[in-house]
């Protein structure tokens, strides 16, 4: 796929005014390509989940632009940026966001029902979704019956069942142990990455810093190290 | 079904604590309301019960007259000059009147006595036991079997008790479209019997029973009767007044818009919070919807739809229980005054969607307002 998957420029997001203002993300540059799997790491608080917000058409920047695969996102209404999301953008969210009342396949289908799909296609397509996370047999239990790692690999599976182009993963192993947070990055590392498709997650785990193309440090809303080197983070 | 309704179908259903709160919370409300309307419209349909089963076409009466119980006796020169209008086909006078009936027991029953007229009878009820010509006997009454049928001790034929100091004797029993209002069982005998039986003022005509010859004759009847001074009603015109007068002048309307408004109130509060409540508790879920692509307009058609349906089942099962409520009562009593009509159906649902207007416009403000950024933000 030619060109950059998203190209960032001079993004500013600040939130509140006068004394209360908060400098949530400076003037941040950032370009990230197809077949990369990019990091953006940093201390709490450091902007990292606001730079994703806004790189992913969910938050507003106050300055700069976010071009997504050369469409200047900001520029859209807010019908098309929902369409944005909903078709070129997958979310891994922290929490999962699964919904408890749904069973598996039916919390993977969510962003197919949305495209409008039938509903039992929609289910057939979730279903080999699932069995590609390994949670086939698990199809039909609600979320709450399942390990955190397998609410995880739903929540994967939701997430790319539109095969998106760009999948966003806001700390995915926060809830896990170390040993499940590591096979679910080498699981999307060796499944999900591919040569069209850009990856961007936000972590604080620097055990699975190995499955980075490139790692972005960030600190007090600027990007202050782009590191391709992983094992040089990990050491700092 | 649309997935994304389905979708919201499942998200409803599925949290069966919650949903159950929302079906009981409108199907009370719903039953509350139609319970009441139906009491009411029950009430209003018995109160012109005579109206009904008498049957006469077009009613001549004092204009005074505000409800068929409160007639005022006209005179025997009123009864001629309606004969005499061209479109008349016939005209007969009616008494209508109350009267004690002393028990065997001593005690004294007052019941509502009908007298006929004498010649042709017209506004006869339907016989279940006896003939109708024995009516001519001496002391002659026919006794109507409905739900205050009990209060004379059930009497058959050949039974005899005292009605004001004069002997009387039964000697038919009928049955009647609708039973009367007031609780007191009915009487019917001839005209001239019931002004001897029944002390009355100078003038004894309660109403004149009018036949046109076409339906096409009754505005002119009206235009004439008028111009002597009295008024005529059709049949319909004359329930709507008896209605009137219980709904606005005795304060029955009032109250029972107040009971209405009432249960609409209970209903709302319960069906309203809850389902703000079901919200308040999805509201992450919809902000991931919102975070995933969802537009605006399909979260606000998932709330609407979730409200409507919880709404529209609410209803049916609360009609589905006043219905059955009423039917049973029915089965008890056969007389039991409440009825179901498409008024009060259309009332209560009326009041249903303004109870889901209200309830999903929270919602729908609240989801609305909340930013996919917070969930990103945990």
């Amino acid at each position: 796929m030619p060109g950059a998957a998203i190209k960032a420029n001079g993004l500013g997001k600040w939130f509140g005014e006068g004394e209360a203002k908060t400098m949530a993300v400076r003037n941040v540059d950032l370009e990230a390509g197809f077949g990369e799997m990019i990091y953006i790491v940093g201390p709490s608080g450091s902007g990292k989940t606001t730079l994703l917000s806004v790189l992913s058409g969910i938050l507003r920047p106050n300055a700069g632009k976010v071009e997504v695969e050369g469409i200047d996102i900001w520029n859209l209404n807010a019908d098309q940026l929902a369409d944005f999301r909903l078709n070129k953008i997958g979310f891994v969210f922290q929490d999962y966001h699964l919904f408890p009342r749904l069973n598996t396949a039916e919390n993977v289908a969510i962003p197919l029902f949305l495209r409008k799909k039938d509903w039992d296609e929609s289910i057939g397509e979730a279903t080999r979704y699932l069995e590609v996370v390994g949670l086939k047999e698990r199809a039909n239990l609600p979320p709450v019956k399942l390990s955190g790692g397998e609410q995880q690999r739903v929540a994967i599976a939701r997430a790319m069942v539109g095969q998106p182009d760009i999948l966003i993963m806001d700390e995915p192993t926060a809830s896990l142990d170390g040993d499940t947070g590591h096979a679910i990055l080498k699981f999307v590392h060796e499944n999900i990455l591919r040569a069209d498709r850009c990856i961007i997650v936000v972590t604080h785990d620097s055990r699975i810093y190995e499955f980075a193309s490139r790692i972005l440090k960030m600190e007090d809303g600027r990007l202050t190290v782009t590191q391709n080197d992983a094992s040089l983070l990990q050491k700092g | 079904m649309k997935g994304i309704l389905k979708l919201a179908y499942k998200l409803l259903v599925n949290d069966k604590a919650k949903f159950t709160a929302l079906l009981i919370g409108i199907t009370f409300a719903v039953f509350l309301m139609m319970f009441i309307t139906s009491m009411f419209m029950g009430v209003l349909n018995h109160a012109s019960a005579t109206v009904v089963n008498v049957g006469a076409p077009v009613w001549v009466m004092d204009p005074s007259v505000q409800a068929i119980t409160s007639s005022i006796g006209m005179p025997n020169y009123v009864l001629d000059a309606v004969r005499s209008i061209p479109g008349v086909k016939f005209a007969v006078p009616l008494y209508s009147g109350t009267a004690l009936v002393k028990l065997h027991d001593g005690t004294y029953q007052a019941a509502s006595v009908l007298g006929l007229d004498d010649t042709s009878l017209y506004g006869r009820p339907v016989l279940t036991a006896g003939k109708i010509e024995n009516i001519y006997a001496d002391n002659g009454f026919i006794v109507v079997d409905d739900a205050e049928y009990r209060k004379l001790e059930s009497p058959r034929i050949g039974t005899t008790f005292e009605l004001n100091d004069h002997r009387a004797v039964i000697v038919g029993v009928a049955k009647v479209t609708i039973s009367g209002l007031f609780g007191l069982p009915t009487l019917y005998t001839t005209y001239y019997r019931a002004i001897q039986y029944i002390p009355n003022p100078r003038f004894t005509i309660s109403y004149v029973l009018v036949h046109p010859k076409s339906s096409s004759d009754i505005p002119a009847i009206k235009r004439q009767v008028a111009a002597l001074g009295y008024m005529a009603l059709t049949k319909d015109e004359f329930i709507r007044k008896n209605a009137a007068f219980f709904v606005f002048q005795t304060g029955a309307g009032t109250n029972i818009l107040i009971m209405t408004l009432i249960s609409f109130i209970v209903g709302l509060s319960i069906s309203g919070q809850t389902f703000y409540t079901f919200i308040l508790e999805n509201l992450e879920r919809f902000g991931a919807l919102k975070a995933i692509g969802t537009r605006n307009r399909q979260l606000v058609t998932m709330i609407l739809f979730q409200a409507s349906f919880t709404a529209l089942t609410g209803y049916g099962l609360g009609v589905g229980l006043c219905t059955l409520l009423v039917y049973l009562a029915k089965l008890r009593l056969a007389s039991y005054a409440a009825m179901i009509t498409y008024p009060s159906l259309l009332v209560s649902f009326v009041m249903v969607v303004i109870i889901a207007a209200i309830s999903s416009y929270f919602g729908v403000r609240r989801v609305l307002q909340i930013e996919p950024f917070d969930i990103f933000r945990g």
